[in-house]
């Protein structure tokens, strides 16, 4: 039986010297950013702010430099999303490039793909989205039925892809196709292809209003959509293999539990420096479940730098995370007696209005919290 | 870790393997003193982890002293390992010697203050001393009128009032009252009136955290071991989706309560520490109640030995401050500096 043993892990301090690089480069980029923006957090979609931020490095932070990248530790890349996040950073045009995209392409992609595509993420101008899910394939992602079926010089792709964050905005997808439909094995005869979302005929994309109003996810549909064999990513019927490892790096990260920190941010301000006594037991409950999630967080870093597979780790620290993001906006209901509004007087109430309508996503994305429970069960040896 | 470090808890683990056995839990729930397993500690150093070698100690860390309370939790040793460290840590840090035997301390709730007199007696009450009437010493904070005292008393010497725990564990009422001292000595570098709070929250975290591990890999044996509607519990999702919640609770707890011991070891700790007890205490209640709703019936007999380590959470998420006790404080310590502070205060750590 796993026994999960998060080990404290202290950052280094070049990763340190750098956070306060970071902290003055928000004070000067965001001055007045508002509260109800910061609260979208990683959602929040400024291909500005992403140049500004790859101008500095601090996009594919960790990649050789070969490719353009900055080379360095993974507690550097730890601080700056950190303090990105906590800042409330409009970081979402490139994060899933430098979070999956990028690392991905690293791991299995061609020399002439990482070639072309790496140095236009890092610079922050070259944005990712994440094709898996379909209408009829979500926690069971296996099943998924788009097909890439091959032809003189490619493949023909038919089907569709659903919930696609910013297929919309992005130049690129990673999608996961099934290639091979003489397969038999559940897990065999898929591959990952890359697909051009400016230029790519054969391919529509509709944005999915989500129940706050905003049009961050998509249906990715393809007719008869064509990909080159230079878009192949790694070995055709190796899908699954790359998926689940692409599904590792997007569940380690400060972002797994920091979604709704503006909320906490607001409600401290809201109850001012002397607060009454439920407010001070709740900010306190709060902080303590916030400051050990990140010593938990920093611990997964500490065991991507050590290079060892954290996967299981990160599954606990996003199942705590998502379900700590979930009790915020409950938790301050629970303390106030004023109707949070988007129209609302004040950051405090736009900001609980907002994280009070998206929060239920955050145990869905990145896979839901049941599925990251069968999977923290598995390492407990009970499946 | 360390090299001393997996030494302790190797040591550690094995000893109380070996000397925490059913009868030795039934017989300290009875009131006796379990003398083997207290020698078996002490002879393996694990007593004084804390104290420095030339004064017969280990001479180890805070973040060492943290693998032997997780084990002490995980095995519900039933004897003062927790106070005696803490005890210890706090005579050598005031330059006094560290005796042998098991030590208490006192007062442990915040809203109790002994005083030393002139004449080097003690008075005041202290309820609700872990093993207050067994200990063969108490080591108390008192105030003389020109500052802080680290004191040691023999037991004994006090006006004991047993009392205990849910677990059973011993809790006495001290009445001090002229009452001679053996020994009394400014406080040293870093001792406060609270800082007996602020350890035992912090060792109760460790035991609590080490008492949750243990919850979940019993829990994970017997959901593997029972057979219902033809199979082993273990493989109904219900159970799976349970124990993995344990898991990240008893996971948490752990981070949490480590953190603390670190930063003790880097000095001022109380931000983890408030926050070690809160998340420790938080798992406590989450882990008892789905260790017991796995273990069915059977966990909830005196036959089984799951109680000796949920009666000890419950009990240990009470003592040394509730989980409200800590999240007020440090809710109000937080908002009082604001809320454009908390992000630099949580990374400070
Ligand atoms: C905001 C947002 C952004 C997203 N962005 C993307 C994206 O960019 N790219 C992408 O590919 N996908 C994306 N997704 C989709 C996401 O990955 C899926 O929502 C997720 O995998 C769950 O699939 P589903 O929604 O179809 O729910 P289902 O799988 O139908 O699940 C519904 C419920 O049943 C439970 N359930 C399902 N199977 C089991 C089981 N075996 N045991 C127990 N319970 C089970 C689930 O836990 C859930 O509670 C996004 C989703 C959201 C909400």
């Amino acid at each position: 039986m796993q026994s999960f043993r998060f080990e404290p892990c202290e950052l280094p301090p070049a990763a340190e010297a750098l956070r306060q690089e970071v902290r003055d480069f928000l004070a000067e980029t965001l001055p007045d950013y508002p509260a109800v923006k910061r609260a979208e957090s990683w959602a929040g979609f400024d291909p500005d702010f992403s140049r500004k931020l790859g101008a500095r490095g601090w996009i594919g932070m960790t990649w050789p430099a070969d490719y353009g990248g900055g080379g360095r530790s993974f507690f550097e890349r730890y601080v700056v999303l950190e303090e990105l996040l906590a800042a409330g950073a409009p970081v979402g045009a490139h994060w899933v490039a430098d979070r999956q995209s990028g690392p991905l392409l690293l791991r299995y992609g061609s020399e002439e793909q990482r070639r072309r595509l790496l140095p236009p993420i890092i610079r922050g101008e070259s944005y990712f989205g994440i094709g898996m899910s379909e209408p009829d394939s979500g926690s069971d992602l296996a099943s998924i039925r788009t097909r890439a079926d091959k032809v003189d010089g490619g493949w023909v792709v038919n089907g569709a892809k659903v919930w696609t964050s910013n297929a919309h905005q992005a130049h690129y997808l990673i999608a996961l196709f099934r290639s091979d439909p003489k397969a038999e094995e559940r897990h065999a005869g898929m591959s990952q292809f890359l697909v051009d979302l400016k230029n790519t005929e054969g391919l529509t994309v509709r944005p999915i209003r989500n129940l706050a109003g905003e049009e961050h996810f998509n249906e990715v549909v393809f007719e008869d959509a064509f990909v080159p064999d230079d878009m192949l990513v790694g070995n055709a019927g190796d899908g699954w293999k790359q998926v689940v490892s692409e599904l590792a790096f997007e569940r380690s990260g400060p972002e797994r539990y920091l979604s709704s920190y503006q909320l906490i941010v607001e409600l401290i301000r809201e109850a001012s420096q002397a607060p009454g006594e439920s407010h001070a037991v709740a900010i306190g409950r709060l902080v303590a479940r916030l400051s050990t999630l990140r010593q938990m967080s920093l611990s997964v870093a500490g065991k991507l730098q050590a290079g060892d597979d954290p996967a299981l780790e990160a599954s606990v620290v996003k199942d705590l995370g998502n379900s700590f993001e979930q009790s915020i906006p409950q938790i301050v209901h629970e303390l106030s007696d004023s109707e949070p509004s988007m129209d609302g007087d004040g950051d405090f109430s736009q900001v609980q209005a907002y994280l009070t309508q998206v929060t239920p996503s955050f145990s869905l994305r990145g896979g839901t919290r049941e599925i990251l429970r069968g999977i923290i069960a598995r390492g407990l040896g009970l499946r | 870790m360390s090299e001393l470090r997996n030494i302790l808890a190797d040591t550690v683990d094995r000893l109380l393997t070996d000397l925490v056995e059913r009868p030795t839990l039934e017989s300290a729930e009875g009131g006796d003193w379990p003398q083997d397993l207290w020698h078996g500690l002490t002879d393996a150093g694990l007593t004084q982890p804390l104290v420095p070698e030339d004064q017969g100690g280990v001479g180890a860390a805070w973040g060492d002293a943290f693998e032997v309370l997780h084990a002490a939790g995980r095995h519900a040793a039933p004897v003062p390992l927790a106070e005696t460290i803490v005890a210890g840590w706090l005579l050598s840090r005031s330059g006094m010697e560290v005796p042998q035997g098991a030590m208490t301390l006192a007062p442990v709730r915040p809203d109790e203050r002994l005083s030393l007199t002139t004449n080097n007696t003690l008075d005041g009450a202290a309820r609700r001393v872990p093993w207050g009437g067994q200990a063969r010493h108490i080591v108390a904070l008192a105030q003389a009128d020109d500052g802080l005292r680290v004191v040691r008393i023999e037991g004994g010497s006090a006006a004991v009032e047993d009392g205990e725990n849910m677990a059973r564990e011993t809790r006495s009422d001290l009445n001090f009252d002229a009452t001679p001292v053996a020994e009394a000595t400014p406080a040293g570098d870093g001792i406060t009136a609270e800082t007996i709070w602020h350890l035992g929250a912090m060792v109760r975290s460790a035991q609590m955290a080490g008492a949750l591990a243990r919850l979940l890999a019993d829990s994970v044996a017997y959901a593997n071991d029972r057979v219902q509607f033809g199979r082993p519990i273990g493989k109904f999702q219900a159970i799976q989706q349970q124990l993995a919640e344990l898991a990240g609770e008893s996971a948490a707890a752990a981070a949490a309560a480590e953190a603390a011991f670190h930063a003790a070891d880097r000095g001022a700790a109380e931000f983890e520490i408030a926050a070690a007890k809160i998340r420790a205490g938080e798992a406590a209640g989450i882990g008892a109640r789905i260790a017991h709703q796995v273990h069915g019936a059977i966990g909830f007999t005196y036959e089984h030995h799951l109680h000796y380590l949920t009666r000890r959470l419950w009990s240990w998420r009470s003592e040394f401050g509730s989980e409200r006790h800590w999240a007020e404080r440090l809710g109000r310590a937080v908002a009082g500096r604001g809320a454009d502070a908390l992000w630099g205060d949580v990374t400070a750590r």
